[in-house]
């Protein structure tokens, strides 16, 4: 398959995609790993209130680009991010961007769960307690809130003490969730969540998604095409570094505009 | 033969070698700990931890030497393990780029594997020398130099266990990497650290060379941190040295109680490591 010329143009925006609010806009990004140019001159707008999602082969670039939507990557020397991205037409890449507070505001879930070694409560709590001083029954009430949206609360609501670890693989990647959005984060990112998880797992995060995207503008990284169909409003595809197509997912899964897309969708990709 | 055969006979002959290297080494432990509780139980008496160290030929104790031990011991713990923690956290926390991380590391293995005896020698030139009379605290200052490097290996290697993805998912919610530090990571790695000062204090409470040059040794009651103190290793070795049997005995007894101690610690440590490191 020809991999497109570099500088990839701004991808044709889809007469519904202008009419969306923006949230993110990545303007022109470069992403190096030391010396190895991962991400090629990125374009994509991310509306507001809706589900994004990036697929592609492995190794194209797409949790990378997710991860410099929360400056993840500058925990690490020698990653560096290059070009502009718009969070509410502010530039994060800017040096003046506070890091914290951005990550306050686009909260994250990763694809292996990672319960703090704390109580179940405390995990929750950790992050609200970070920029919030709340009296202890609103705390609670804050913390129930979140387990119910992850749909998680009838599960633990009798063991909130017991730690975070005991909890299985599924349910301690909806704590993660939950966590994520206790601190009522306006973006949620969410890296691959249901990868390590059953497929009972998996449908309810995915119902949990459709749910959450009424407050939160939610993008996410799959290698799983059917759930970034059944999830997702815009669909990004990726290969090798390039943002080859963006559109509105059915779109994307009925009619691409590119044949390297069809070819990735239908599997006769390589 | 075959080759089956042949490599069955090499199984069985390796298996042999090991086991008889293993025995080898057991044997010579068991015998230092039978004559060690041979000697020591015989000479362990009521009288060893209520009456003071004796002159020759009179009836004693070690109070004195167990008191002063425990004094020197535990401050140079308290004194060693913040530095030591806080060395081992800039170590796995900081210590990823620059020039000062790896030199630090390269130095606190020098440190570490430094015979006790030149720290000593260190803590007599650079300040009993000045002080012109030896002192408990020079022994704390001792010891805790030995408790340092260890603290801080320890640490460094725990934390390091403790998976990037940990970070990630603290930094992710907006914490600064202090509270990431000291609520996220250090928590995941507290058996592990409180398992290296255990090991450390069971490092330094059978030191004699660092003590011989610093608080060197008092035959009376003394809790002053400015006057030489009695300690059990020093005790050890000049009762032990000496022609009169009383003060044999109680050698023993010493030695006896600074291997039940040392025992008792890598116990703790151990158990302490198993039941809480299981989840990371």
């Amino acid at each position: 398959m020809p991999a497109p010329a570099t500088a990839n143009p701004a991808p044709a925006a889809a007469p519904a995609l202008s009419r969306e609010k923006v949230k993110i806009e990545v303007r022109n990004l470069n992403f190096f790993y030391g010396k190895f140019h991962a991400l090629k001159g990125i374009n994509l707008v991310v509306p507001e209130r809706k589900v994004t999602a990036f697929i592609g082969p492995s190794g194209c670039g797409k949790s990378t680009l997710l991860r410099t939507f929360n400056r993840m990557y500058a925990l690490y020397p020698n990653q560096e991010a290059r070009g502009e991205i718009l969070v509410d037409a502010q530039n994060i890449l800017s040096p003046k961007q506070d890091l914290n507070q951005l990550r306050a505001k686009v909260g994250m879930v990763f694809q292996k769960p990672t319960p703090f070694p704390m109580s179940i409560y405390d995990n929750i709590a950790f992050g609200v307690r970070l920029y919030e001083r709340l009296p202890s029954r609103v705390m609670q009430e804050r913390v129930e809130w979140a387990l119910r949206k992850a749909a998680l609360w009838d599960e633990v609501k009798d063991k909130l003490q017991q730690s975070g670890m005991s909890l299985s693989g599924g349910q301690q990647q909806r704590l993660c969730i939950a966590r994520g959005i206790a601190v009522k984060p306006e973006v949620l990112l969410l890296d691959e969540p249901c990868s390590a998880l059953d497929p009972i797992s998996t449908a309810r995060i995915e119902e949990l998604i459709s749910e959450l995207k009424a407050d939160y503008t939610i993008v996410i990284v799959t290698h799983n095409m059917q759930q970034a169909a059944r999830v997702s409003d815009y669909t990004a595809y990726m290969y090798l570094g390039e943002l080859v197509e963006f559109d509105v997912t059915d779109t994307i899964f009925i009619k691409p505009k590119k044949k390297e897309t069809e070819d990735y969708i239908t599997g006769r990709f390589g | 033969m075959s080759l089956y055969a042949r490599r069955l006979w090499l199984n069985r002959f390796n298996l042999f070698v090991s086991l008889l290297a293993t025995a080898f080494g057991l044997f010579w432990l068991a015998w230092i700990l039978w004559t060690l509780f041979d000697a020591g139980l015989a000479a362990l008496t009521p009288a060893v931890v209520t009456q003071m160290t004796p002159p020759p030929g009179s009836a004693g104790g070690l109070l004195n030497a167990i008191v002063g031990s425990l004094i020197m011991a535990g401050g140079a713990t308290l004194l060693g393990t913040p530095i030591g923690i806080l060395a081992g956290v800039y170590l796995a926390e900081f210590g990823r780029e620059g020039w000062l991380a790896p030199t630090t590391r390269f130095v606190n293995d020098v440190l570490l594997s430094a015979p006790s005896i030149i720290i000593g020698l260190f803590v007599y030139e650079a300040y009993v020398f000045h002080a012109k009379h030896f002192s408990a605290l020079a022994g704390i200052f001792a010891l805790a130099l030995i408790v340092i490097p260890v603290v801080i290996r320890t640490t460094e290697n725990m934390l390091r266990l403790v998976p990037d993805s940990l970070r990630e998912a603290s930094a992710a919610l907006g914490a600064p990497q202090w509270k990431v530090i000291t609520l996220v990571t250090l928590r995941a790695a507290r058996a592990g650290v409180v398992t290296g000062v255990l090991l450390a204090i069971a490092r330094i409470s059978g030191e004699t060379a660092p003590l011989l040059f610093t608080a060197l040794n008092n035959q009376f009651w003394s809790l002053d941190l400015g006057a030489p103190m009695a300690n059990l290793p020093v005790v050890i070795f000049q009762f032990a040295m000496s022609p009169y049997d009383d003060w044999q005995k109680l050698a023993w007894a010493g030695a006896l109680l600074i291997t039940f101690s040392v025992l008792a610690l890598n116990i703790v440590a151990r158990v302490l490591f198993r039941s809480k490191t299981s989840a990371y």
